[in-house]
């Protein structure tokens, strides 16, 4: 193994890189298609609220539907910036 | 009654035309009469791939419109004598095919047959819709790589919602089929793995065909990969399909295949 090799090893495999993308985007496009109708506009009118309060992303709400068995549960999640104390 | 398998993946390119002629063959030649419809109404290929181009006089849109009959339009394959093709009009346009067109030329062809395979276009349009509507099973032909990942989950929520069984409350039965693999690539890193598609996909693995030069001569000559029963891809396919029929073949060519000693001195 040369020194080089142990710099290489630092970097993640593209596969693995692939799936980890695949992952979050499957999981977001299966909300989009088979979730609700409201969703999107869900996600659009927490942002605005959470802005009136803090300067937000568009990239930093999230928002997941989950089933199992009989309920659903949705699951939201907000990144805030970071503090500036 | 004949069963009705759609062999579809929304991303075009990956192999569902390959996979199509092949599976349809290959039931043929385990004694289930077999016919294999091009829905790719447009951009007809299914007819080169089996080999038969030359014989098309009419197609699935005169058959539709009542323009000709089953028997002057299913053309008999060259080698096997339980194997039909039903190709697809070169000259209309996909809106030719209508839910109760389809529906009339499936149910005169299930009399007869005991299993009718669609071949889907790409997209997830009219065309794509028709293929997969009647269906009961489904074969999801992917590549190891995102986009085509990506489609085959978008197309396995349509399967699941907009085809006949899915409205009647009832589920398509799906398969995976991993096409174009690499195991080499798949061992430096460079290829999602079987497992990273299946846990993604998370629907039951039917095969993995390699990538193999086999598949570009079968196309060039017009014979279906499995009639070349030495090269990996044809064994691959084959394997598939008696996993189909309920055969327990264990996964072969996922592995990468260690060079013999005389190959590594003689090259090949």
């Amino acid at each position: 193994m040369s020194l080089m090799d142990i710099f290489r090893k630092e970097q993640k495999s593209s596969a693995s890189v692939a799936k980890e993308r695949l992952r979050v985007l499957v999981a977001h496009d299966r909300l989009r298609h088979n979730g609700p109708d409201y969703l999107p506009q869900l996600e659009r009118d927490i942002l605005e609220v959470i802005r009136k309060y803090v300067e937000i992303g568009e990239d930093d709400v999230s928002v997941q539907l989950d089933n199992q068995g009989q309920t659903s549960i949705l699951e939201l999640n907000v990144t805030l910036p970071d503090r500036k104390d | 009654m004949a069963k009705i398998i759609v062999v579809t993946s929304g991303k075009g390119g990956v192999g569902k035309t390959t996979t199509s002629a092949a599976f349809a063959s290959a039931l043929a030649l385990k004694g289930h009469k077999t016919v294999v419809i091009d829905f790719d109404v447009g951009l007809r290929n299914l007819d080169l791939v089996m080999g038969c181009e030359r014989r098309v006089v009419y197609d699935f849109v005169n058959l539709i419109q009542g323009e000709s009959t089953l028997g002057q339009t299913l053309i008999k394959d060259k080698k096997l004598d339980n194997l039909y093709v039903l190709p697809a009009s070169q000259t209309r346009d996909k809106d030719a095919l209508s839910h109760e067109g389809v529906e009339k030329v499936l149910n005169e062809l299930s009399e007869s047959f005991d299993y009718i395979v669609c071949d889907s276009p790409a997209g997830i349009e009219h065309g794509a819709q028709m293929a997969l509507y009647f269906a009961e099973e489904a074969i999801i032909v992917t590549n190891p790589e995102v986009s085509s990942v990506r489609d085959s989950d978008r197309i396995i929520g349509i399967l699941q919602s907009k085809s006949r069984l899915a409205e009647q409350g009832k589920a398509v039965k799906e398969h995976l089929l991993l096409t174009r693999y690499n195991p080499e690539r798949v061992e430096r890193g460079e290829m999602l793995s079987v497992q990273d598609v299946e846990e993604i996909l998370a629907i039951p693995l039917l095969g993995v065909i390699p990538e193999s030069e086999a598949v570009l001569k079968a196309s060039n000559q017009g014979v279906p990969v499995v009639h070349d029963s030495e090269s990996d891809a044809g064994q691959a396919y084959d394997d598939a399909v008696s996993r189909y029929l309920g055969e327990d073949r264990p996964h072969r060519f996922l592995e990468k295949q260690k060079k013999s000693f005389l190959k590594r001195v003689f090259g090949g």
